[in-house]
């Protein structure tokens, strides 16, 4: 049984925290196993070997680092790659995110290995590796096991826990690659670049957030006066981000925020995994929402079948009522 | 340019999902319709053909499936594509995504396209890795998620949303692009296109007909086994109230969050 290899994506000189929790994962899994885990990232000059060394108190032994192109999956594939045939890793563990499903599926075809994505859990089985996925909108859960020499897992994002161990520094090694041809054909133009203006949405006690059933762009206004009601913010989903009617700093999900408002109520939300993944933990749930089939009423606590353009400047008037009384 | 798009038929989202308990696989079954995400890539290609930034010679959509997935090709062809090839196989049942994209691979390596398009993610297994998967077999620089795309020369600039915000990236041709659902509003086919889809030329190749080597797809040939199903831990119901008379409603909602002490 080899070790487990755990990728940790970076920016500007810290980790993500998805892949944090994806390191004390592998670890506690490496524990079980009765092997060890090591981390890989590739990048510039901000991954010092003393940040570098920093993931072995969440339970890392060796970080191999690479010099190489950031923000793109398939430099990263070489890397992992040549780390795993050198060092023959029986795992290779992602927090998730978009980089991760990119490079974990990428490395799957290159290694001839099995993948799972949207891993929500990992368990031991047998002195094995054995991944639980929830499929067809979180209604069942599929338990994915692994044959041949190496089995790849993705987490969902949230999915794994950040936890110190208290481990030392992490041992690092660097790792010389010769980068495939096609590794070199992306190039990176512009990273990170923020749209819209920025707000803070993630020490609000109420969100009131919005989807594409709003409609247009200015149907926001109905959020606004609702979340000004309340003394609370605004969210939005992703697609309605992309369409460029709301800032980006305002996003929830897979490459957004995530959130644990007190209440999250969702105008014109669908509730799509990706959106999920980043509100599920808000302690209550609202949503309005015209088609009575959509996703969220499946994880709302309360949920209202109905036309927000109706309900929500009315609700808006009667929260301003309430709280004036 | 020659332009693959790879599309999929996946059951209505009218249609419950299900398991089929016998085989331990996505009873595809019923109604059956083409992945609407793949209706965002036709559409691409089909801006880019009409763009004129640089000349289009063919569009050809590409499917993997039992025979029914011909209706997702005639779909595909009736929004702009000019022909399709169907990989029909009992011996590519229960690949996994691995097994899939490489079987994919094969298929495009026949054909040589610039440039292979996918919808982000399909509507059933949300399967939004085949592209990086497609992309490694064919030694093709690869990017996902991509909601604007400009031809550039020989080069496409993509962006898309990544976790640090929006990154712009130059991606030499040929590529594999996936792209989200943001990048453009498909175009409904014109009567005439769904009449005439039939007419279009469709190949319908086997796995030996591309070169697929039998031990590395299907169930038996995929690295991952996952035959076996539970159930999530329950989570009780939450209440639903259908708005009928909206001043009803709205009381009721300030009730239930005045209970809960957050106004």
């Amino acid at each position: 049984m080899g070790n487990i290899l755990v990728y940790v994506l970076h920016y500007e000189g810290a980790f993500n925290k998805n892949s944090l929790g994806a390191v004390s994962e592998g670890a506690k899994l490496a524990g079980e196993l009765g092997v060890e885990c090591d981390a890989v990232v590739v990048g510039g000059a901000d991954l010092t070997n003393d940040l570098c060394a920093t993931l072995g108190s969440y339970g890392a032994k060796k970080v191999y680092k690479a010099e190489g192109a950031e923000g793109l999956a398939q430099p990263v594939i070489d890397v992992m790659a040549k780390v795993i045939d050198d060092n023959g890793h029986s795992y290779a563990l992602f927090g998730g995110g978009l980089l991760g499903f990119e490079i974990g599926a990428g490395l799957a075809a290159r290694k001839q290995a099995g993948v799972t994505m949207e891993v929500t859990g990992v368990n031991v089985e047998g002195g094995k590796l054995v991944a639980e996925r929830p499929i067809l909108g979180d209604s069942q859960i599929s338990v994915s096991k692994y044959r041949g020499d190496l089995g790849i897992i993705i987490g969902r994002i949230n999915a794994f826990e950040v936890k110190e161990t208290g481990g030392g520094a992490a041992e690092v090694v660097d790792v010389a690659v010769e980068y495939s041809p096609w590794s070199n054909q992306a190039t990176m133009v512009q990273r990170g670049e923020q749209r819209g203006a920025d707000v803070n949405i993630e020490d609000a006690d109420i969100l009131v957030a919005g989807g594409r059933g709003l409609g247009k762009a200015e149907g926001f206004q109905l959020c606004e006066d609702l979340a000004g009601a309340f003394g609370g913010a605004v969210a939005a989903t992703r697609a309605v981000v992309d369409a460029g009617w709301y800032p980006y700093a305002a996003q929830i999900g897979q490459t957004g925020k995530t959130v644990a408002p007190k209440l999250y109520l969702a105008a014109g939300i669908s509730g799509a995994i990706q959106h999920k993944v980043g509100m599920q933990a808000s302690e209550n749930i609202v949503a309005i929402n015209k088609d009575a089939n959509a996703p969220i009423f499946e994880f709302s606590d309360l949920g209202i079948v109905g036309d927000l353009n109706k309900i929500l400047p009315k609700l808006t008037e009667a929260v301003k009522a309430k709280k004036g009384a | 340019m020659k332009i693959c798009v790879l599309v999929k038929e996946v059951p209505d989202a009218a249609v419950e999902k299900r398991i089929d308990p016998s085989t331990g696989r996505m009873d595809r079954s019923g109604e059956k319709n083409l992945n609407p995400y793949d209706t965002h890539a036709i559409e691409a290609a089909m801006q880019i053909k009409e763009g004129g930034a640089v000349p289009v010679e063919e569009i050809v959509a590409v499917t993997m499936g039992p025979e029914s997935a011909v209706r997702a090709l005639h779909k595909a062809v009736s929004l702009g594509a000019d022909r399709s090839v169907h990989l029909t196989d009992a011996a590519l049942a229960g690949s996994d995504v691995a097994a899939t994209g490489y079987a994919l691979a094969k298929v495009l390596e026949s054909e040589q396209p610039d440039l292979v398009l996918l919808g982000q993610q399909s509507d059933d297994g949300e399967c939004y890795t085949i592209g990086a998967v497609v992309a490694d077999h064919l030694k093709m620089p690869s990017l996902t998620q991509v909601i604007k795309m400009d031809v550039d020369g020989g080069a496409l600039r993509c962006e898309r949303q990544a976790e640090y915000g929006y990154d712009t990236v130059q991606v030499q041709l040929p590529a594999v692009i996936s792209v989200g659902d943001a990048i453009n509003e498909p175009r409904y086919p014109s009567l005439k296109a769904i009449m005439g889809a039939k007419k279009k030329p469709l190949d319908t190749k086997a796995s030996g007909d591309v070169g697929i080597d039998g031990s590395l797809v299907g169930a038996d040939g995929s690295r991952v086994d996952c035959g076996e199903f539970k159930a999530p831990p329950a989570k009780a119901a939450g209440k639903i109230i259908e708005d009928e008379d909206t001043n009803e409603t709205v009381e009721q909602i300030v009730a239930w969050l005045d209970e809960r002490k957050l106004i």
